[in-house]
């Protein structure tokens, strides 16, 4: 469904994506890992359109990503922070987004905004609310629509227990619903039961994409992060983030087909 | 379009800010109509103030809320909505906003106390000094890669066309006052969106008789049809390009 070729991208001086060839297909779950500053958002931002990479191609559904922005109607984005126009208000933010959509109601995939408890906020200004409740408004907008594609930037900080709860069963459910979905999370535990790949990226080379069983087996770890670290720490350490835990390098690993 | 400027436009009305200039615009107008007995007189005060602040407003603003709403245009961004779109969506808000803003606070005094040629040229001028100013304030925030530097910059731009430029041409003038030069001060008045206005309204009232030869010059041609015409479709460039550079710039830029 989303197929990146050999994209770069250079900010000034440095290059935040080298060479990144992937393929996503639908019904996985594709947990982006790696340090900050790694290039995750930036690669995500490249899949929306919103950064232009200086060279290679990426397709979504088969059409190449290249200013049209009509494939976007596939695609629900969670940012990492939402922030939206101080005086609208929450029912006139989800108004706007429908009719931007073009969406119907019966189209519309509405659990999220119940579960959250969004109906008995809707006359409240945005910018009466705090960053979690903005956080679960930035949630159930991306799910709104029913999308093939999903694309999550670290959708459970700043939620609470509960909400990141029923956050990632909603995952759970779309995932069986054979979509793609997209998520950066530095909190491996709460990827541990929704990925079904796990692509890592430092310094903005992507080090490997494997599925988890492949990891699971390579590493006979069952734990995801013990089984990250553990792969990480047969590679030679050259990253201070990850030191203890992980540690990386530039791997020859070729990119999944 | 209009479903996303709808939006934009709603949120714009409800700024403080907006409400603060729209009461302070009014409170000006009315009380320069009220002190002076003369309406040429309290418009000719009101042109100075409408010269200087509505730029400066129009400016910092749209930079302030260009900035403001910048994670709010990410997230429309992500929507299948075009980037020419998006940007258009945001300048119509916010040139709607303040347009009503000046209506409601200079438009309807003017309108009720001097409804003459001389008040409605100022309402020309001041609808498109904020429509001018606002879309070269799009130029400035788009450019600019944060908030300070984008403020900085609107604020050197009206530095530049309030009161700099006038110095400039005014040296000029006095360098070469030997030289004929009607016809070239013609040409940097259109240079300066500014100027251009202040002309523009001076010589519908009766004081451009003092101002000489030039004075009559300028009489002729902006007394005319033609003048007008000049006038608006200079008017129109320096709102139309800015904004297209901007729109440019804006496509090309990675967020």
């Amino acid at each position: 469904m989303i197929r990146i070729e050999q994209v770069n991208k250079k900010f000034r001086r440095l290059q935040v994506l080298e060479n990144i060839s992937a393929r996503f297909e639908q019904g996985q779950v594709i947990a982006l890992i790696g340090p900050n500053g790694s290039g995750k958002t930036t690669l995500i931002k490249s899949i929306l359109g919103m950064v232009r990479p200086d060279s290679g191609k990426i397709f979504v559904k088969d059409q190449q990503v290249n200013g049209d922005p009509a494939y976007r109607k596939d695609i629900g984005y969670m940012p990492q922070i939402g922030r939206y126009p101080d005086n609208m208000k929450v029912g006139q933010l989800f108004r706007m987004m429908t009719k931007i959509r073009d969406a119907a109601p019966p189209g519309l995939d509405e659990d999220l905004y119940r579960q959250f408890g969004i109906p008995s906020i809707t006359e409240k200004p945005m910018r009466t609310l705090s960053g979690g409740t903005r956080q679960k408004v930035s949630a159930a907008l991306a799910f709104l629509f029913n999308p093939p594609i999903l694309i999550l930037d670290e959708p459970t900080a700043g939620l609470d227990p509960l909400s990141s709860e029923i956050l990632k069963e909603k995952i759970i459910a779309e995932k069986k619903k054979n979509k793609l979905i997209l998520i950066t999370s530095h909190v491996l535990s709460d990827l541990e039961e929704l990925t079904t790949h796990i692509m890592y990226l430092q310094e903005g080379k992507m080090q490997f994409l494997k599925d988890l069983q492949t990891l699971q087996e390579e590493t006979g770890e069952l734990k995801l992060s013990k089984a990250i670290a553990r792969v990480m720490r047969g590679y030679d350490t050259n990253n201070e983030w990850i030191d203890q835990l992980f540690a990386v390098e530039k791997n020859n690993e070729t990119p999944a087909k | 379009m209009l479903k996303l400027s709808r939006y934009v436009l709603y949120d714009i009305l409800r700024n403080k800010i907006v409400i603060a200039y729209t009461i302070f615009l009014f409170i000006v107008s009315f009380s320069m109509f009220r002190m002076e007995e003369n309406g040429s007189k309290a418009l000719l005060s009101l042109l100075s103030i409408v010269l200087i602040v509505l730029p400066l407003v129009s400016l910092v603003f749209t930079t302030i809320h260009y900035f403001n709403s910048y994670e709010f245009i990410e997230l429309m961004l992500s929507q299948p909505l075009s980037r020419t779109r998006i940007l258009l969506s945001e300048y119509a808000g916010l040139c709607i906003s303040l347009l009503s803003a000046f209506w409601m606070g200079v438009g309807i005094p003017v309108l009720v106390f001097s409804p003459d040629p001389t008040g409605l040229a100022l309402l020309f001028t001041g609808t498109s000094l904020t429509v001018v100013f606002t879309s070269i304030a799009f130029l400035a925030a788009v450019r600019s890669k944060d908030k300070a530097r984008g403020i900085g910059i609107a604020l050197l731009l009206w530095f530049y066309f309030a009161l700099i430029y006038d110095g400039l041409v005014l040296l000029t003038l006095f360098a070469f006052s030997d030289y004929p030069m009607e016809k070239f001060t013609l040409l940097l008045s259109a240079l300066n969106p500014i100027d251009l206005g202040r002309i523009f309204i001076m010589l519908k009232m009766d004081i451009s008789a003092l101002m000489g030869y030039t004075g009559a010059l300028y009489k002729d041609f902006f007394g005319s049809g033609q003048g007008v015409l000049f006038t608006a479709g200079i008017m129109g460039l320096w709102a139309i390009l800015p904004l297209w550079l901007a729109l440019r710039s804006f496509k090309r830029k990675d967020m």
